[in-house]
């Protein structure tokens, strides 16, 4: 951290001392600070429009509702798969539910095993009723809500959770 | 230290050194015959001129003339023309970074050569991997190049990281090049991350529909806090980088933009300011002990053809009176340092050939896998992710939010302000620093490895929380699970041997250590051990065959 001889030091505090680091005069000082912070804000505004950009309004994704099939198909089954949809419908004595098969540790497609269900990821067991038993899934798997079309089909929505007593009585 | 200025070789213009090539001109009075011969003789001789004006020198016969070689050349220029005979040794650097930055050109211009087939569509792509597969032309040989360079330069990257650590070179005043590193560190895994899903397989698809929902992890906690309809920080990240709720085209376009322009960008920059650093910065680090060492052996060795040096000068090279701060002293430098033509060009070629002949010979016997195309309803299983991010995925397995997000910021952050804490300066350029330094780091090293697998041993056949109390809140499994166990004993033996040794280098050492020795044996954990359903099995023999 030498600093060589002397004329270093001269010529170094001569240049602090010159015009251009020169003591600010107050007003003009204003008028800078003031054009500096409107072009900044100008800026940071723009810029925090312009981000906005990768969220767009809508998803493109198709409707989460789906018909799974005419109602009365549905009539002597227990349990249904559907992979496509990646659910299971299920009846029991009081009706019809839809149980999500996406894990929900990190969205794996969870497999029945046991009578229970299986995450092939990262290894997250559920019981028949779609509560974790054991590994990192955070929540029970989801009940999705049905219904039923004006045309008789069994409607499924994927993005409307519902509570895991709730049944569709047809 | 190392020249930072060309003291010995200011470019001056020597017109000497510039070949005289003006074919016998005319007389000036002989107008217009003077200009048709002039002409006809420049035209004979242009393959000469044009050769003399790319080559402007031969071969460098002295000191001053390979100085003048170096400082002349675009592309050389961004060394300096004298280099510290110990920057040179190749167990100073092990030639990481130079093999890195070979890896990033390869990998640049096979992507190059990529694109040139390669369609970002989901109903393309898959089929366009297939053609570069088996109809392009050495499509085959350029894709296991672009795959064996990737995993090549994660690796150098790492091992180049743990170089820089324990020779202590991000202390001032390397701070900021060690924090530039650490975000080139990231952006190469995000490379990495990116470029996986290109080709739209099985694997490509489910590695990173499990990264979308890595990043979208925050809801553990917000959905806990019953906040998520509002506020959800999880459902914004994996939107940014899905544009869609699951994986599909908008996920694809964005991961091509992102992998082929955005993030080459931002490295482009980062990789010119991180050179541009190694030579504010005085040059690679280097210890003072050795520096006196070659002072003492240069006196008796001619080799550098320099004056002896007087120890105790005061004279320093600075750009007088505009530049102030760090300035390297005259007469040491010199003493140790050797032109870098061709002390420093001839192993930087030698090992970017060797490099390249690796590369070229993986890419030659082992090929880049293609699995089935991307299905969304069924999941591979096991479906691991890069070897790198396995240590990552063993600790999601545990929490997803702590594993895969605050864990890992966490760490990446810590790191990153290290040489912020730790600012002992010595010891610099020295493994490991000292005698101290070298027993902590076996000590840590020991600790960390029996942590790591004793917990992996007791998770394995204990269980953790869940498995005792089924009824357990989520919230208390995210905070206690054994990454974060993990997290809290290394933080916990680090702080202790900070205070026991009291120095903060030995904090620092241990702390790199752990992060080291989790990282693999993490990595070889998920890598060998874990099969179907992320179960623990002793070999891939014993996976139960579906």
């Amino acid at each position: 951290m030498t600093h060589g001889n002397d004329t270093d030091t001269t010529i170094t505090s001569d240049l602090e001392t010159s015009r251009r680091f020169a003591k600010p005069h107050e007003r003009r000082d204003f008028l800078g600070l003031a054009a500096i912070w409107s072009a900044a804000t100008a800026v940071l505004w723009g810029l925090l429009g312009a981000l906005r950009l990768p969220w767009p309004w809508a998803l493109p994704e198709s409707s989460p509702r789906v018909k799974l099939g005419p109602v009365a198909d549905f009539a002597n089954i227990t349990r249904e798969p559907f992979p496509e949809q990646r659910l299971w419908i299920f009846r029991d004595a009081a009706g019809l539910f839809a149980m999500s098969a996406v894990c929900t540790h990190l969205g794996c497609i969870v497999s029945a095993e046991d009578g229970g269900y299986f995450c092939p990821c990262h290894g997250s067991r559920f019981n028949a009723q779609g509560e974790p038993l054991s590994g990192p899934a955070p929540r029970p798997l989801k009940y999705l809500q049905l219904s039923v079309s004006p045309d008789g089909q069994l409607v499924v929505n994927q993005d409307q959770e519902t509570e895991a007593d709730v049944r569709l009585e047809a | 230290m190392s020249t930072e200025n060309q003291p010995a070789t200011p470019a001056e213009e020597s017109p000497g050194e510039s070949p005289s090539s003006e074919p016998t001109p005319a007389p000036e009075t002989d107008r217009s015959p003077g200009a048709w011969g002039q002409f006809v003789g420049n035209l004979r001789n242009s393959p000469r001129l044009f050769r003399d004006s790319v080559i402007r020198h031969g071969r460098p016969t002295s000191d001053r003339a390979a100085s003048q070689a170096v400082f002349g050349n675009f592309f050389l220029h961004i060394l300096p023309t004298r280099i510290h005979f110990r920057s040179l040794k190749f167990r100073t650097t092990l030639g990481l970074g130079v093999i890195t930055l070979v890896l990033f050109f390869l990998l640049t211009a096979t992507g190059i050569a990529l694109m040139v087939y390669y369609k970002p569509t989901t109903d393309q792509a898959y089929d366009s991997m297939k053609d570069i597969q088996y109809l392009v032309p050495t499509g085959r040989y350029m894709r296991n190049i672009h795959r064996w360079s990737a995993h090549g330069m994660v690796a150098c990257v790492l091992l180049h990281m743990a170089r820089a650590f324990y020779v202590g070179a991000y202390k001032p005043p390397r701070e900021l090049n060690w924090v530039i590193g650490m975000l080139l560190f990231v952006l190469t895994l995000a490379l990495s991350f990116t470029g996986y899903l290109l080709p739209w397989d099985q694997l490509a698809f489910w590695a990173v529909t499990i990264g979308s929902e890595i990043a979208q992890s925050p809801r553990e906690l917000t959905d806990v806090l019953g906040i998520t309809s509002w506020f959800d920080p999880g459902g914004a990240i994996k939107h940014l980088l899905l544009g869609s709720n699951h994986v599909g085209q908008e996920a694809l376009s964005r991961f091509y933009l992102l992998h082929v322009m955005v993030l080459p960008l931002i490295m482009t920059v980062l990789l010119a300011v991180h050179f541009w650093r190694i030579r504010k910065d005085g040059g690679l680090a280097a210890s003072s002990r050795e520096s006196q060492v070659s002072r003492e052996s240069s006196v008796q060795s001619p080799e550098s053809g320099l004056p002896q040096a007087s120890l105790d000068s005061s004279k320093t090279y600075g750009l007088m009176a505009v530049v102030r701060g760090r300035t390297p002293a005259v007469d040491r430098v010199m003493a140790d340092t050797v032109p870098t033509y061709p002390h420093a060009l001839f192993p930087i070629a030698a090992l970017s050939m060797v490099t390249l002949a690796v590369v070229l010979l993986l890419g030659h016997h082992y090929d880049a896998p293609l699995t089935e195309m991307a299905n969304p309803a069924v999941p591979e299983n096991p479906a691991k992710a890069p070897w790198y991010f396995l240590g990552l995925q063993e600790l999601v397995s545990y929490s997803a939010l702590m594993g895969g997000v605050v864990i890992p910021t966490i760490v990446v952050i810590g790191l990153m302000f290290v040489p912020y804490l730790d600012r002992e300066r010595e010891d610099v350029g020295v493994w490991f620093g000292n005698r101290q330094g070298r027993r902590v780091c076996v000590a840590t090293a020991i600790f960390a490895t029996w942590c790591v697998i004793a917990l992996l041993a007791f998770t394995i056949n204990v269980g953790w929380l869940r498995d005792w109390y089924p009824r357990i809140p989520q919230i208390v499994i995210t905070f206690v699970n054994p990454g974060t166990v993990l997290l809290a004993v290394f933080v916990a033996w680090s702080l202790g041997t900070l205070k026991r040794t009291n120095s903060t280098r030995m904090g620092a050492l241990a702390t790199f250590t752990c992060f080291l020795v989790a990282f693999v044996i993490l990595t070889y954990f998920a890598t060998v051990h874990r099969g179907p359903n992320w179960q623990f099995y002793w070999s891939q023999a014993d996976w139960p065959v579906h």
